[in-house]
């Protein structure tokens, strides 16, 4: 019924990116080939996932959020991960200060009085509906903004989420009056921001994804590679999140609470909880940027006013615990994708929870220092970790925005997005100044094919006839212990150690704790191929590329810089 | 993509490398050597791949389902039933005594234990809230007790929190293995019943890895380096999960600080004991352990065999210097005689040698007398003067061996012609070799 009006034809479409998240919504466009992230009639740039009832009046947003409060009972949030999931696989525990999922038939609703009047009858609205009715918001707010009405989006969406979860996303927005052109995974609209830039050189990669959100935590490691994405491994965690930090503020501020009050707690009440949740949320994002904050809540149990601060070093001791479940959880996928820290060129933070300037430097201390840890409290020119996605996926719109509907579904098919990826580097053999065998990778292990890839390397000083040699490679991680300290006789030393004192000894294991060195290097594999170019002259580079078709089979070409001809082999499949 | 520029040089191509058109394949990429990925379809980069893989093909349902399962899969399939049945006397806990609830078992996964990963237990913790929220039971009519959930939150908050995990690994006796009896031991397998109770225990060693019991086969090496480690044994294990609770309270900071002591107390007091146990569980498990027995008495015999061999060799020694000493003795003894008959011998041709000196001149001077001193008729005194002297002085000139010599010619001879031509041709020679002058000679001078 729908289907003419929900796809336009690529001339008549206006596109923006959309994140629908399950906390914030993001909106955003493209001018110039750059993306702009839209803010909505409150100013709003990061737009609360939530739907409000008021007499039959509809709110979203910021305003919705107020309502948590106030209005509970027809206040809907965090439904954007129940949508296309039957109720049994739903978990509800965010949804407690606002409208419950119930089941019905199986699936999720929520129940709310939409319409005016003391005696209005509250409806019973599914999850899909709901998604519409706030992706509409969206939408409008959208167009308004462009002055002109939005028919098309990319939307952004969790990796794990599966064909019914995607094709009920895509029927949510087509009633909403929106034709999703294309569904791209979150992390993936986060690297393809940091790429756009303009100053950005393409460059082969390994690049780590953290978006730490306000329910879940998602995790994903992406090999970038000559432009091509493909993500090696993911993590989902649903324990740490901005959630997990709003509870440690919660707690620590309803202790204190309780110690002024004669032991009241304010959490046992709903609304004092829900009071306590929104200020904590405010307070911690407040830390974010200054090293001190209020909290401070009007009437928060029994009538009693509340009014404390805390500062940022308090905070991250008491959220200790959480931060570092960041740092398992981000080494945990790295080693899931077969890959060690030393790895990683890349760590993109993304999501609002990236926004804490300790997570960023938690992360930058099990990085190696060779590591971008791109977060605004490391480097500077980071993009706003909440304005990632909603940026990936604006720029995905205008660039596909040409196309067919038709041929948008085929292009992005399995059966193209579906190839080889070579297991082992593929390089050429040099020797380092002191003589040694250096493997020089050309392709990277993880690059899809097909896939060409050059590099120019220096001939001898002198010139002359050079080798060439082909040869397969991966890394390693090298590990050196610590040389023991010089300091003589160590078993005498741990022996007098029960007649030291106790400080004595522990000064000492202090001092001997030394870090182990790790590094990594390539280690030469197979060979599979040698050439030569002949008379090189005095300080001639040569120019090697590498070609590697769908089927396996490898081209070599080589030849001196500058020079004509050179050598040309192939390798059969 | 932009060229790679590298700092390094490549290798001289070796002398009489040759091969056609200066190429020579040598190896390939194998099928092995890839993994079917998913690219992700996003960025201009793929849509020129896109471009280049569809030769405007079409593809069906049927080409993405299989396209899909070629693929490679990096997102873990979860949410399956939760395996571990739920025990309904778990179900009615009450959450305020949940430190005395077994946390494992209450996210169902009471078969990995301390085993379980980080990765594991979220998973868990996810699937028991997916069927247990109150909020969920609540929408569904049914009781919105929400007890159990609350174990579920508290076993969580605990086995996630490395700290916590480790205080209530360290008390969660369903982990520990009991060590054997002495009835077990009679019918089961000594390695396999006390191995188990070193791998329960080993999940409080600091170091890693940590040694196994072994079996009858493991080397002495193997053995002694277990039961070093083990007497030596670092452990993590902590006690302070079995804590009184503290006041939590301004006002009575005595009693806080009382109850902080007394736990601190309790908690060395248990550690110590916990140490004692596990030394206690040593001393049994090397008191039955064959092969300590078997090494003992190994190394028992092989101390006797090196003890007889030395002793062998001692004696051998011994015998060997007595034998080298008789041997000497003997051989000076015969040095001794044989110096003591060469000496005979040589006083005795010393004799003869003299004798022969003196026969020979009495052949000298017969020979003399026999050619009746070369004149006819009877001699002149002074005729026989001078031959004599001159034979006496050959024989003082000449050496016994000349003189043997002289001797022999003049044997025999009758005529004195004969005679006087062998002495003056001696008288010739003695002179010619300067023993004798010219002027000393008599009545041989030419
Ligand atoms: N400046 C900030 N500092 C710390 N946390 C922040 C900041 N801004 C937002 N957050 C937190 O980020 C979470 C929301 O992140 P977002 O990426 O919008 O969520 P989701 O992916 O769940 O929709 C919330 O927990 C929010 O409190």
């Amino acid at each position: 019924m729908s289907d003419t009006k929900t796809t336009p034809a690529p001339g008549d479409r206006t596109v923006i990116g959309v994140t629908f998240g399950n906390s914030n919504s993001s909106i955003a466009y493209t001018v110039d080939d750059k993306a702009e992230v839209i803010a909505n009639e409150d100013g709003d740039r990061q737009i609360p996932t939530i739907l409000s009832y008021v007499d039959g009046e509809e709110y979203y947003g910021q305003q919705a959020k107020a309502f948590l409060v106030r209005n509970s009972k027809n206040t809907v949030a965090y439904f954007r991960d129940f949508l296309g999931k039957d109720f049994k696989s739903i978990d509800p525990t965010h949804n407690h200060a606002s409208v419950h999922p119930e089941d019905v038939d199986g699936s999720v609703s929520f129940t709310l009085t939409d319409e005016e009047g003391e005696d209005a009858t509250p409806s019973t609205l599914s999850v899909s509906e709901i998604s519409t009715r706030y992706l509409r918001r969206l939408v409008n707010s959208a167009s308004e903004y462009l002055g002109k009405k939005v028919t098309s989006a990319v939307i952004t969406i969790p990796t794990n989420f599966n064909d019914k979860q995607k094709a009920a996303l895509i029927a949510a927005a087509a009633a909403a009056d929106l034709e999703v052109l294309q569904l791209i995974s979150e992390p993936v609209a986060a690297v393809v921001a940091y790429d756009a830039r303009p100053e950005v050189e393409i460059k082969d990669k390994i690049v780590v994804v953290a978006d730490l959100g306000g329910t879940r935590s998602d995790v994903t490691v992406v090999a970038s590679r000559g432009g091509l994405y493909t993500i090696l491994a993911t993590a989902h965690d649903y324990d740490f999140a901005g959630a997990t930090l709003d509870k440690v503020l919660i707690d620590h501020f309803a202790k204190e609470f309780a110690k002024r009050n004669q032991g009241i707690d304010p959490r046992e009440n709903a609304r004092s909880l829900a009071k306590l949740k929104f200020e904590a949320e405010a307070t911690k994002r407040a830390l974010s940027l200054s090293t001190n904050a209020n909290f401070s809540i009007e009437s928060l149990a029994e009538g009693i006013d509340f009014s404390s601060t805390i500062n940022r070093l308090r905070y991250e001791t008491i959220a200790r615990s959480v931060f570092e479940g960041f740092n398992r959880l981000v080494e945990s996928v790295i080693k899931k994708a077969g890959l060690d820290v030393l790895d990683v060129d890349e760590v993109i933070l993304s999501g609002g929870t990236a926004h804490t300037p300790r997570i960023a430097a938690n992360f930058g201390a099990i990085f190696p220092e060779s590591t971008n840890i791109l977060a605004p409290s490391t480097t500077p020119a980071a993009i706003n970790p909440s304005e990632l996605q909603a940026r990936g996926a604006a720029l995905q719109a205008s660039l596909i925005q040409e196309y067919e509907a038709e041929d948008i579904d085929q292009s992005t098919h399995a059966a193209v997005t579906t190839v080889p990826h070579i297991t082992n580097a593929i390089g050429v053999l040099s020797v380092s100044q002191s003589g040694d065998e250096v493997f020089v990778p050309v392709v990277f292990p993880e690059t899809a094919v097909p896939a060409r890839r050059t590099v120019i390397v220096a001939a001898p000083k002198n010139g002359g006839d050079v080798l060439i040699k082909i040869v397969e490679g991966n890394t390693h991680i090298k590990v050196t212990q610590p040389q023991p300290k010089a300091n003589g006789d160590n078993s005498k030393a741990a022996k007098v150690e029960d007649a030291n004192s106790d400080e004595d000894s522990d000064f000492s294991d202090d001092e001997e704790e030394e870090e182990e060195k790790r590094e990594k290097v390539w280690k030469v594999g197979a060979t599979l191929a040698e050439a030569a170019i002949r008379g090189v002259k005095k300080g001639g580079k040569v120019e090697i590329s590498i070609n590697v078709n769908a089927d396996l089979a490898v081209t070599v070409t080589a030849r001196e810089v500058g020079a004509k001809g050179g050598v040309r082999g192939q390798l059969n499949a | 993509m932009a060229t790679a520029l590298v700092s390094l040089s490549l290798p001289s191509l070796p002398e009489g490398w040759a091969a056609e058109k200066d190429f020579k394949p040598i190896g390939k990429i194998t099928k092995d050597g890839a993994t079917q990925r998913t690219i992700e379809p996003v960025g201009p980069h793929f849509l020129a791949h896109a471009r280049r893989a569809r030769h405007k093909r079409t593809f069906s349902e049927d080409d993405r389902i299989q396209a899909q399962e070629r693929a490679k899969n990096v997102e873990d399939v979860d949410e399956g039933e939760i395996s571990e049945p739920e025990d309904p006397m778990m179900l009615q806990r009450d959450a305020k005594d949940w430190k005395n609830q077994d946390h494992y078992k209450v996210l169902g996964i009471s078969k990995y234990r301390y085993k379980a990963t980080e990765d594991q237990i979220k998973r868990a913790h996810r699937k028991k809230v997916l069927k247990h929220h109150p909020d969920k039971k609540a929408a569904a009519g049914r009781s919105d007790d929400d007890n159990f959930f609350k174990c579920i939150q508290k076993a969580t908050e605990v086995l996630l929190d490395p700290v916590k995990r480790r205080q209530f690994d360290s008390v969660d006796e369903e982990a520990d293995v009991e060590p054997p009896t002495k009835k077990q031991l009679q019918k089961g397998n000594f390695y396999k019943l006390w191995g188990s109770v070193f791998k329960a225990e080993g999940r409080f060693s600091k170091n890693h890895p940590v040694p196994q019991l072994g079996d009858d086969k493991s080397s002495k090496e193997d053995v002694e380096n277990f039961y070093n480690f083990w007497y030596n044994f670092d452990s993590w294990r902590t006690f302070e999960y079995l804590d009184e609770d503290v006041p939590d309270d301004n006002e009575n900071r005595d009693q806080k600080r009382h109850v902080e002591r007394k736990n601190a107390n309790a908690r060395k007091k248990k550690k110590a004991e916990d140490n004692a146990r596990l030394r206690k569980l040593l001393d049994d498990c090397s008191a039955g352990d064959e092969r300590i027995k078997r090494f003992r008495q190994e190394a028992n015999a092989a101390k006797n065999k090196k003890r007889l061999e030395k002793e062998a060799a001692e004696k051998k020694a011994a015998e060997d210097a007595a034998a080298k000493k008789e041997a000497e003795e003997k051989a000076a003894k015969e040095a001794e005689e044989k110096a003591k008959l060469d000496r005979e011998a040589g006083k005795k041709a010393k004799e003869a040698a003299k004798n022969a000196v003196k026969k020979n001149k009495r052949v000298l001077r017969g020979s003399v007398k026999d050619a009746n001193y070369f004149v006819s008729g009877d001699a002149a005194p002074a005729t026989i003067d001078a031959v004599l002297g001159d034979v006496e002085l050959v024989q003082g000139k000449a050496d016994p061996d000349e003189l043997a010599a002289l001797a022999a010619k003049l044997n025999g001879l009758k005529l004195a012609d004969d005679i006087k031509s062998v002495w003056t041709e001696e008288f010739k020679r003695l002179v010619a070799t300067g023993k004798v002058k010219e002027s000393e000679i008599k009545a041989f001078s030419s």
